[in-house]
């Protein structure tokens, strides 16, 4: 009897804590999915009841887009250039930041801040220290007698100074690296030195296995945001020069949003899934071959 | 050896350093540029102090846009975010990792489920939703989801209530108890540290969100300071000196979050990093 009445009064108070959560998970995010899922088969633009057109958008996504494929392109360059840049960049600094030098705790904190910035601000910034004539980068590199592209301006240089950009915000990958190079035993590399295992030897058969789970986790976060950049382009270029910066969340957007094309843009968020989808299939398929558990 | 060992130090040393300074130097540079009377602001080669420095831009600010109103908006945003994440994602992921209850995986699945699609599945239907609202240039759709949950804090902090051990639980039913008590006096005190990531994680999520500002607000009564930096920008592009002397402003409050609250951050982003 008690039993029984411990369990409805379990059951009772479970039900109410989870009432928001079950009314915004309803409202806000699988009935949108429904609806999302629908329209991309519609033809929807707000002031007209939606029509079903059936694979109509994906079609049109496929064959009657050009911008549709530019927009793929920038986005994977984005991806396949910076994410691995920014990793490499994130744990050579860790690394460096975890030689017990002095002042790590200052140095830590300077490369840490710009990832606390908000991306307009961040994004205002840059767009003054890019300004081709009197900008901080193109002053630097006129030091060295290098005269310097047009930056934001420049078809062919746009999308670099996005990921020069980006690098700036290696804080948070940062810290976690930090965190997992803590996690590394000591005994690990008192025995490679034993062994006479050098700098990179040490770093290749003790640090790199022992990272490489945060590595991977790092690597699908960041494939899967910079598959949705987005504010940059929006605020810095307005996706031009010719283009050059349309990605695919802002051409998603400017269907949506400026020529309210709804079901074309669900169309092409179901298919964003699809590419976020395969990518970490992917990412999890090539895992055994790199990334080491402890545990196995 | 020892040599060698002191060689490769000052390699560090000097890499940190060259590495510092650039993380460092465009804060310098926007600093330097917002204090700069106008004419210095375009010499080349720059001019690095400001002779003399000036708070003229920091004006101009608040005379270009309503910046007061703005940041009030923002403040506000924040708050009820913050408000609203703490009331309904502490409770769910208590209900999740401690109470048992039928359907309880199965809501569980589908909220992991739902955080690997992106946000722009779901955003076309949600905006839909709210203009038949008729929430459109109000700040509601910015703040009203937040007290309905968000699968990521929920997840993360049930992760937390998990690590706490079920005797003491018990120990309270025993004396009497409720469920609710025993969340709220036992086990929430145990996973500040948690609930504080979460609250920093929400408070930069509100100062950083453009794209929701972006398309539900029009005009200023409603809008965020990162939309108003961006209408600024728009009609006042040449005005270097505000637009940096704005930004600053932007950025001032979460340096300062920041610096006294920076365990936490680290903490919390080594957390989602090492627990994902």
């Amino acid at each position: 009897m008690t039993k029984f009445k411990r369990n409805k009064e379990e059951i009772i108070t479970a039900y109410i804590i989870i009432l928001p959560w079950l009314l915004g998970l309803s409202i806000f995010i699988v009935g949108p999915i429904i609806s999302s899922l629908m329209f991309s088969f519609m033809d929807y633009s707000i002031v007209l009841p939606p029509k079903f057109i059936g694979l109509g958008n994906y079609k049109r996504m496929f064959l009657n887009d050009p911008l549709f494929w530019k927009s793929l392109y920038n986005t994977l360059y984005m991806t396949v250039i910076g994410v691995p840049l920014n990793i490499v960049l994130a744990l050579s600094v860790a690394l460096l930041l975890n030689q017990k030098l002095k002042g790590e705790a200052l140095f830590r904190t300077i490369f840490y801040l710009p990832s606390v910035v908000p991306q307009v601000a961040i994004s205002l910034l840059w767009m003054w220290i890019l300004n081709p004539q009197v900008g901080l980068i193109n002053y630097l590199l006129s030091l060295f007698g290098i005269k310097g592209p047009m930056w934001l301006a420049s078809e062919q240089w746009a999308k670099p100074a996005f990921i020069i950009m980006g690098l700036w915000g290696i804080g948070g990958n940062m810290v976690i690296f930090l965190a997992g190079l803590q996690n590394v035993p000591q005994h690990l590399y008192d025995a490679a030195i034993v062994d006479g295992a050098n700098i990179w030897q040490r770093f290749r058969y003790v640090t790199f296995p022992m990272l490489s789970p945060t590595i991977f986790f790092l690597l699908v976060m960041g494939i899967i945001g910079t598959l949705q950049i987005f504010t940059q382009a929006y605020i810095m270029t307005a996706g031009g020069p010719m283009d050059a910066t349309l990605f695919y969340v802002y051409h998603l957007f400017n269907k949506a949003f400026r020529d309210f094309h709804m079901g074309y843009a669900s169309a092409m968020a179901w298919f964003l899934f699809i590419i976020i989808f395969i990518a970490t299939i992917i990412n999890l398929k090539l895992a055994p071959k790199w990334v080491y558990y402890e545990s196995e | 050896m020892n040599t060698k060992r002191i060689f490769l130090r000052i390699i560090a040393y000097i890499l940190v350093i060259i590495g510092g300074i650039s993380f460092i130097i465009p804060f310098i540079w926007t600093v330097s540029t917002a204090f700069k009377p106008d004419e210095q602001i375009f010499l080349f080669p720059p001019k690095w102090i400001p002779e003399p420095p000036t708070i003229k831009h920091f004006k101009e600010v608040f005379e270009f846009i309503p910046f007061g109103l703005l940041y009030k908006n923002t403040v506000l945003l924040a708050l009820l975010n913050i408000a609203g994440t703490l009331f309904s994602c502490p409770l769910a992921a208590y209900a999740f990792a401690k109470l048992k209850w039928p359907g309880r995986d199965m809501l569980f699945i589908i909220t992991l489920a739902t955080m690997m699609l992106p946000p722009q599945v779901t955003m076309i239907p949600q905006f839909l939703i709210f203009r038949r609202l008729g929430w459109l240039n109000t700040m509601l759709p910015l703040w009203m989801p937040s007290f309905f949950g968000n699968a990521f804090n929920i997840f993360l902090l049930r992760q937390f209530f998990l690590t706490l051990p079920k005797e003491l639980d018990d120990a309270a039913r025993m004396d009497g108890c409720s469920f609710f008590d025993i969340f709220w006096r036992i086990n929430l005190p145990l996973i500040i540290p948690a609930i504080t990531a979460v609250t920093i994680f929400t408070f930069m999520g509100t100062w950083n969100n453009f794209i929701g500002p972006l398309i539900y607000v029009r005009s200023y009564n409603a809008m965020p300071l990162s939309l108003g930096l961006r209408m600024f920008q728009e009609a006042y592009s040449a005005e270097w000196g505000a637009l940096m002397a704005a930004s600053l402003m932007m950025i001032l409050p979460v340096i300062i979050v920041f610096f006294f609250l920076q365990k936490y951050f680290v903490q919390g982003i080594s957390l989602t990093g090492l627990k994902g």
